[in-house]
């Protein structure tokens, strides 16, 4: 019994915990990408950059707000500053789709040249991060740092394994199930939601029954904003600044969102959770595990891995490739890619 | 004028050649002035011509040589450039020895493509891939910096006497952690210990919980990362701490920095690393010699004076300044028996060796070379205490 326990806890150390952690960070940056690609139309490739923005933003606001010897108790002041960093990333988004994107949109651009385009301003953003903060690790954390240590938790039930929980891990879980019910609430059940609901299922129809196309376009600029803002201060407040961990991010958090479907919220979800969890599940070591598990004499000399941790981007995209292959349109039927 | 001129000139190319042919060595100081080491290598180029100088100074080298620099630029990774750099420098220079290259990379290349060819002897101060080791270099080949090879050996000492049998490792994904990885697990193998697992990671990655996760299932009674302090290691290590994976590591060169402290602080507490340095008083003379006219603690500066000045010492000893003499002179200079010799030692060193006597050159970086004429390399082992790296002792 005990060894079960045991069995249990090792496993949501290693790969539970992190794993629902990291995947509520992808879920969140993928819904960014998901609604631009849904309402807009078009692979935002900018949108790690705008998280980069947006969290920069943050954290030379906690900065400050440090220097001031405001304090969150025990939780990260970063959260007293992420109004800050979201209403600077809403502005910038602003400014770029009136000076970028908008003259694309009046041309009636194909999708290809936007995804150009977003290149562009991608290149740009990375540029403007680097030239604000510098290209080099930023540390913004502070309060308590756990919920319950590793070492806390073995003295507490007396068991061999520890289970840690940082405090961060604690606030992404919560912030993004809040985030999301906000998100869902806001596209189902408000007037401005619906409209951009519409104008995203076929907007010709939508322009027909007045709605006011510029006004859903700065609307799912403003959400996305928040979005990028949140995911990027979560995922910077868990492990750390840097702007170029933030361009890199790109990559699963655009396969989370094909994986799920792009145009689909919650496909964006699902989507982030299944390539986190794909990550670290099918790269884990079972030996400790199964050593709990098995009588004495089973128990396994090797590592019991399944591959070794050096192909877990691989894993990403041979999942990304089986459902392009098997299901174009994602996992919650999206629109095809 | 114009006649005045000519013939000024034409004297002075005489005077030049005539100079050349008895009184005059030019040695070949090929280095990265441009590329990812450019701010480097003007402190390892002063470093070399301080020597230089000051064997000219003194006037003993085989009757009074002077001793004259030639710049060239080995870009550090284009191969290409260097040798074709390193051949202007032996052919149309005629320099008898080579001073660099700098990057393992260029460094094989210009070994192989010019200086085995040509015979000239090269001397690198900062090439420190272990598979230069067992390049074919018909003997012209010293370096003044240990092989990674060397720095696995270490490793793998420091941690058996420490007690730690079982370790988990993990590089950094190129060949600089794939190398050290390596040759650290081979040593540690071979002294009896187990390294539980072996695995890579990669630079600039969002999340390693998947690596921590087979690491700590792997186990093992600490954690060795072979990486970087500002890239993918600092990720790992605050991975590891944060799921209780690991609370104490070992560190190799690449991961020890000012960052390690102010990131983790104590939570190291207990961890060991190692990094090059050495005691000896050759450090602290080197620097005092310099003076302000360059940054004598700029990264392998104090290598490249010991550099230039085995390749004079070991043209005394031989007698002549061509390569195909001297070189097997050089791990004579610069291992014991002997007067033992530190920078600003070099008049002295030529005077004993003019003499009949025996010298062991110690210079800035405590150079003892051995096997293929590398460096044995002088490390600093540090432990972290209180939150601050504090050194063990010298090995």
């Amino acid at each position: 019994m005990i060894d079960l326990l045991n069995a249990i806890v090792a496993l949501s150390n290693f790969v539970l915990v992190p794993a629902v952690t990291y995947g509520s960070q992808l879920a969140l940056g993928a819904l960014g990408v998901t609604l631009i690609y849904g309402i807009l139309r078009f692979s935002n490739f900018a949108h790690g950059d705008t998280m980069a923005f947006g969290t920069m933003v943050t954290i030379l606001v906690t900065w400050g707000l440090q220097a001031l010897g405001v304090g969150f108790g025990p939780l990260p002041t970063a959260l007293l500053a992420l109004p800050f960093g979201i209403a600077a990333c809403m502005a910038l988004v602003l400014v770029t789709d009136r000076m970028v994107y908008r003259f694309y949109r009046a041309q009636k651009a194909k999708p290809v040249v936007f995804v150009i385009v977003s290149i562009g301003v991608m290149f740009i953003l990375n540029g403007l991060v680097r030239f604000i903060i510098g290209p080099g690790d930023q540390r913004f954390r502070d309060g308590e740092n756990f919920i319950i240590t590793a070492r806390d938790f073995k003295d507490m039930t007396g068991l061999r394994e520890g289970l840690a929980l940082k405090t961060t891990q604690g606030i992404t879980v919560v912030t993004a199930v809040i985030v999301v019910a906000l998100l869902f609430w806001f596209l189902n059940r408000t007037r401005t939601g619906k409209s951009m609901r519409a104008y995203s299922d076929n907007e010709d129809l939508a322009l027909l029954s007045g709605i006011n196309p510029d006004r859903v376009v700065m609307v799912t600029w403003l959400i996305v904003a928040a979005l990028a803002t949140v995911a990027g201060t979560l995922y910077g407040l868990d492990k750390s600044f840097k702007p170029f961990t933030y361009f890199q991010l790109l990559l699963p958090v655009f396969a989370a969102a094909i994986v799920g479907g792009l145009g689909s919220p919650l496909g964006a979800i699902a989507g982030g959770y299944v390539i986190a969890f794909s990550e670290v599940l099918i790269t884990y070591a079972w030996k400790k595990v199964l050593t709990y598990l098995v009588p004495e004499a089973l128990e396994p000399d090797g590592l019991v891995q399944l591959l070794s941790t050096n192909y877990k981007f691989a894993v990403s995209f041979v999942i990304l490739l089986i459902v392009l292959l098997f299901r174009p349109t994602g996992l919650f039927r999206g629109k095809a890619v | 004028m114009k006649t005045l001129l000519t013939a000024t000139a034409t004297a002075a190319l005489l005077a030049g050649a005539a100079h050349a042919d008895d009184h005059e060595v030019k040695l070949g100081i090929i280095l990265g002035f441009t590329g990812p080491i450019e701010s480097l290598t003007p402190h390892m180029a002063a470093g070399a011509e301080m020597a230089m100088s000051e064997v000219s100074d003194s006037g003993k080298l085989l009757d009074g040589m002077t001793v004259v620099p030639v710049r060239a630029d080995s870009t550090c990774i284009d191969a290409g450039a260097a040798s074709a750099a390193a051949e202007r420098l032996i052919t149309s220079e005629g320099v008898k020895g080579i001073m660099g290259a700098d990057c393992s990379g260029v460094t094989g290349a210009v070994l192989s493509n010019v200086a085995v060819p040509n015979g000239v002897v090269m001397v690198s101060p900062s090439a420190t891939s272990p598979a230069l080791s067992s390049v074919e270099d018909n003997g012209l080949f010293f370096r003044t910096a240990p092989s990674d090879a060397r720095q696995g050996e270490i490793m793998a000492t420091i941690l058996m006497e420490r007690g730690m049998e079982e370790v988990a490792l993990t590089y950094t994904n190129n060949d600089y952690g794939k190398g050290l990885a390596d040759s650290f697990a081979t040593a540690f193998e071979d002294k009896g210990g187990t390294v539980t697992i072996n695995t890579a990671h990669e630079d600039g990655k969002a999340d390693y919980s998947a690596e921590v996760g087979a690491m700590a299932s792997a186990g093992g009674d600490l954690l060795v990362v072979a990486g970087y302090v500002d890239q993918g290691g600092s990720g790992v290590v605050r991975s590891a701490l944060d799921t209780g994976a690991f609370d104490t590591f070992h560190f190799p060169d690449g991961m020890i920095g000012t960052a390690l402290e102010e990131n983790f602080g104590d939570a190291l507490d207990g961890s060991s690393g190692q990094l090059p340095g050495t005691d000896s008083p050759g450090g602290d003379k080197f620097v005092e010699l310099a003076g302000d006219s360059f940054d004598a603690t700029s990264t392998f500066a104090p290598e490249s004076y010991d550099a230039a000045a085995l390749i004079m010492l070991a043209m005394q000893a031989a007698g002549s300044v061509e390569s195909g003499d001297y070189k097997d002179h050089v791990m004579d200079v610069a291992n014991a028996p002997g007067e033992k010799i530190y920078p600003g030692d070099l008049g002295k060193a030529l005077e004993i060796i003019a003499g009949g006597g025996d010298v062991d050159y110690v210079g800035a970086t405590a150079v003892e070379l051995i096997g293929p004429g590398e460096s044995a390399g002088n490390y600093r082992e540090i432990i972290f205490e209180d939150g601050k790296m504090e050194t063990v002792k010298y090995r």
